[in-house]
C-alpha cells in the first residue's frame, strides 16, 4: 500500500521538484515556509496540476503526464484537511460531515455519520454550525468529514497550526491515535520538527521544492545528511571544519581540535553539535584532562520556562560584541548548581555527540 | 375617475419576469467572468455593463436596430412569424436589459467573496462542479445575490425609455406605470399622474422592505454586522 509521488511544477520563485513515496506510516513533510510544501500537498489533492510527473495511490494513476492522466479532485478519493480547516459556515456539524456521502442511502448514510461523529467525540455538537465550535472541536469535524468519505489516502496540511498552544498537546495524540486506526498512506505537512518528530514515523524534508533528505526520522535526526537538514532539524551550533586526521577535525568557526566517535569516511565541510547534547563537566583536573574539552565564559543567558539558553565563548574572554560560539540549552536544576561556579566552566563537547556534514 | 389598473398588473410581470431572466443570465455571467481574466473578458464586463451607464434611450435606440423588421434577431423572429417590437416581450426585454448589470455586479461580488478554500473542500469530497455550485457557492453568496436581485427589481419597474422606445404605449399591452405617469402628465392629467406616483411608490416600498424582512428571516446571524 503506497502513496507514489514523482512530480514537478514550476513556480514563480523556484521549480517544485519532489520524489518520495508514503507507505501506511505517518509521513511528515518538514520545510521551512515557503519550501513548497503546501503547494505539493494540493498537487497530490488534484488542485493544482503539476507540469509533468506521476502521482499514483496503490498503483492507481491520479496524475501521468506521460499518459494524459490528470483526474479532477472530486475522483482521487483522498481526504484534505485544510490548515483553516475550511468548514462549511452555512452547514451544521453533522451536514458538513455528511457532505461527501451523497452517493450513499439515506439509512446508510446517518448510520455513517453517526460513527464518524461518535469516533470524533463530537456527540452533541450535530446541530451546531461550525462558528459556535473550539478550535479543537472545529479541526475533529474537518478531519471527521474528510474520513466519513473513506479516503484512500489522507493529506492533512499544517493540521495543528490554527490552535492555541494549550490545546495542541491533546489534539496531538488524538490525531497521532486516529492515524495509527487509519492504517492507510498519510501525508501531512508541517514547519514544526518536533511535532513532525512526534506524529510521523517518517519524514521527508523539503527545502526550496526539492527533497533535502527522506526516510526514518530517528535516522534524519541522528544523521542529517547535509547542514540545511541539520538546521532544519534543529541545530544550533555549527562550525566549517576541516579534516586533519582519520578521526580529528579542526573546528575552523571554534578555534579548535576535536576528536571524533568513528573514522571519518567523507571529508566533512561543517561539524555541529546540538544544544542539549554540550555537557558542562565539574572542576576536576582529571575531568578537565578529557577530550574536547574546552574552557568557555558566558556571553548571555536567556530565560525559557522550565530551562534556560546559554551563549558561550570558547578559549577567552568574551569582547564587547556578543559575538558567542555556542549555544546550549540547560534545565534549571543543572543551571542553578552551574551558575555558582566560577568562570571559566569546562564544556566538553563528546566525540559521539558530533555532527559530521558534508558540503 | 375610472382608471385603467392594466399598467400595474403589466408592471408587476415585466418586472417579475425581467428580474427572473437577470436572476439567472447575471448569475450565470457572473460564474463565466469569474474564471477569465485578460483583454476578452474586460472587453465582456465593458459590454455587461453597458446598459448601465448609456441612456435609456440609446439602448432603446440598440434594442430596436436588433429586434427590428430588418435587425438580425427581428428578421429572424420574423422568419417564425413573431415580432417583438410594440408587445409584451418587448417590455421585458428593455427591462431585462437594462437591469442586468445591476445583477451581474452583485452576483459576481457576492460569488468572489466565497473563500475559495470551500470549494476545494467540497470538490475533494467528490462534489461535481454543479453540486459545488448549488451546494456551496450560491447559498454563501446568496445575501449578496439577493440584493442585487431586489435592486434589478426595482430598476426594471422603474425602466421608461428603453420601454417607450421599444415597446411603445399600447394601453393594456405595453404601457406600463411609468409610461402611463408620463402620458398622463402630457394629457395634463395630474390626478391620475398623482394616483399611479403613489401606486408606484407603494409598490416599490412593499417589495424592497418584503423582501428584506423574508431574507432577514431566513437566516437572521448572517448579516455581519447585525446588532445581536
Amino acid at each position: 500500500m503506497a502513496l507514489e509521488i514523482q512530480f514537478e511544477k514550476r513556480l514563480a520563485s523556484f521549480n517544485l521538484s519532489v520524489e518520495f513515496s508514503c507507505g501506511a506510516e505517518p509521513l511528515a513533510v518538514l520545510g521551512p515556509s515557503g519550501a513548497g510544501k503546501s503547494m505539493t500537498l494540493r498537487c497530490i489533492a488534484g488542485l493544482e496540476r503539476p507540469d509533468r510527473g506521476r502521482i499514483a495511490i496503490n498503483g492507481r494513476a491520479l496524475f501521468d503526464s506521460s499518459k494524459g492522466i490528470n483526474l479532477p479532485a472530486r475522483e482521487r478519493r483522498a481526504g484534505l484537511l485544510f490548515q483553516n480547516y475550511a468548514l462549511f459556515p452555512h452547514l451544521t456539524v453533522a451536514e458538513n460531515i455528511s457532505f461527501g456521502l451523497d452517493g450513499l442511502p439515506p439509512a446508510q448514510r446517518t448510520a455513517r455519520v453517526q460513527k464518524k461523529i461518535a469516533q470524533a467525540q463530537l456527540e452533541g455538537l450535530e446541530n451546531r454550525p461550525p462558528h459556535e465550535l473550539s478550535g479543537g472541536e472545529q479541526q475533529r469535524v474537518a478531519l471527521a468529514r474528510a474520513l466519513a468519505i473513506e479516503p484512500e489516502f489522507l493529506l492533512l496540511d499544517e493540521p495543528l497550526s490554527a490552535l492555541d498552544t494549550h490545546l495542541r498537546g491533546q489534539i496531538e495524540r488524538q490525531l497521532i491515535a486516529t492515524l495509527a486506526q487509519f492504517r492507510r498512506p498519510a501525508l501531512f505537512v508541517t514547519h514544526n520538527m518536533e511535532e513532525a518528530y512526534r506524529m510521523a514515523t517518517n519524514l521527508v524534508v523539503l527545502t526550496k521544492g526539492r527533497v533535502a533528505a527522506n526516510g526514518a526520522k530517528e535516522t534524519i535526526f541522528r544523521q542529517p545528511p547535509n547542514l540545511e537538514v541539520a538546521l532544519l532539524t534543529g541545530l544550533k551550533n555549527f562550525s566549517r571544519a576541516k579534516q586533519i586526521s582519520a578521526d580529528k577535525v579542526e573546528a575552523l568557526d571554534w578555534n579548535c581540535t576535536l576528536c571524533v566517535a568513528r573514522a571519518i569516511s567523507t571529508p566533512p565541510a561543517y561539524v555541529g553539535i546540538r544544544a542539549h547534547y554540550i555537557d558542562f563537566l565539574e572542576a576536576s583536573p582529571r575531568e578537565r584532562a578529557l577530550t574536547n574539552t574546552f574552557p568557555c565564559w558566558l556571553v548571555r543567558a536567556s530565560e525559557t520556562p522550565f530551562g534556560i539558553t546559554l551563549y558561550l565563548q570558547l578559549h577567552h574572554t568574551p569582547g564587547e560584541t556578543g559575538a558567542y560560539h555556542l549555544q546550549a540549552e540547560l534545565f534549571t536544576e543543572k543551571w542553578l548548581q552551574l551558575r555558582d561556579q566560577s568562570q571559566p566552566w569546562h564544556v566538553r563537547l563528546a566525540p559521539e555527540s558530533l555532527l559530521l556534514l558534508p558540503s | 375617475m375610472a382608471l385603467d389598473l392594466s399598467p400595474i398588473r403589466i408592471s408587476l410581470e415585466t418586472s417579475v419576469t425581467a428580474t427572473a431572466i437577470t436572476l439567472v443570465t447575471g448569475i450565470a455571467a457572473a460564474i463565466w467572468r469569474a474564471n477569465r481574466r485578460g483583454i476578452g473578458a474586460a472587453l465582456m464586463d465593458g459590454l455587461f455593463l453597458l446598459p448601465l451607464v448609456l441612456p435609456p434611450t440609446v439602448v432603446g435606440f440598440l434594442l430596436l436596430l436588433i429586434f427590428g423588421r430588418h435587425g438580425p434577431l427581428g428578421r429572424l423572429l420574423l422568419h417564425f412569424g413573431a415580432t417583438v417590437v410594440f408587445s409584451w416581450p418587448a417590455t421585458v426585454i428593455a427591462a431585462a436589459v437594462v437591469s442586468f448589470p445591476l445583477m451581474y455586479l452583485s452576483a459576481r461580488a457576492a460569488l468572489e467573496q466565497v473563500d475559495p478554500r470551500l470549494l476545494q473542500a467540497a470538490r475533494t469530497l467528490g462534489a461535481s462542479e454543479w453540486c459545488v455550485f448549488r451546494r456551496i457557492a450560491l447559498p454563501l453568496a446568496w445575501p449578496g445575490i439577493l440584493a442585487g436581485t431586489i435592486l434589478a427589481f426595482a430598476r426594471a419597474l422603474g425602466e421608461f425609455g428603453a420601454t417607450l422606445m421599444l415597446a411603445g404605449s399600447i394601453p393594456g399591452r405595453t404601457q406600463t406605470i411609468p409610461i402611463a405617469i408620463y402620458f398622463a402628465v402630457e394629457a395634463n392629467d395630474l390626478h391620475q399622474a398623482a394616483a399611479w406616483s403613489l401606486i408606484d411608490i407603494s409598490i416599490s416600498l412593499t417589495m424592497i422592505a418584503g423582501m428584506y424582512y423574508w431574507a432577514h428571516l431566513r437566516s437572521p446571524e448572517r448579516t455581519q454586522w447585525s446588532r445581536r
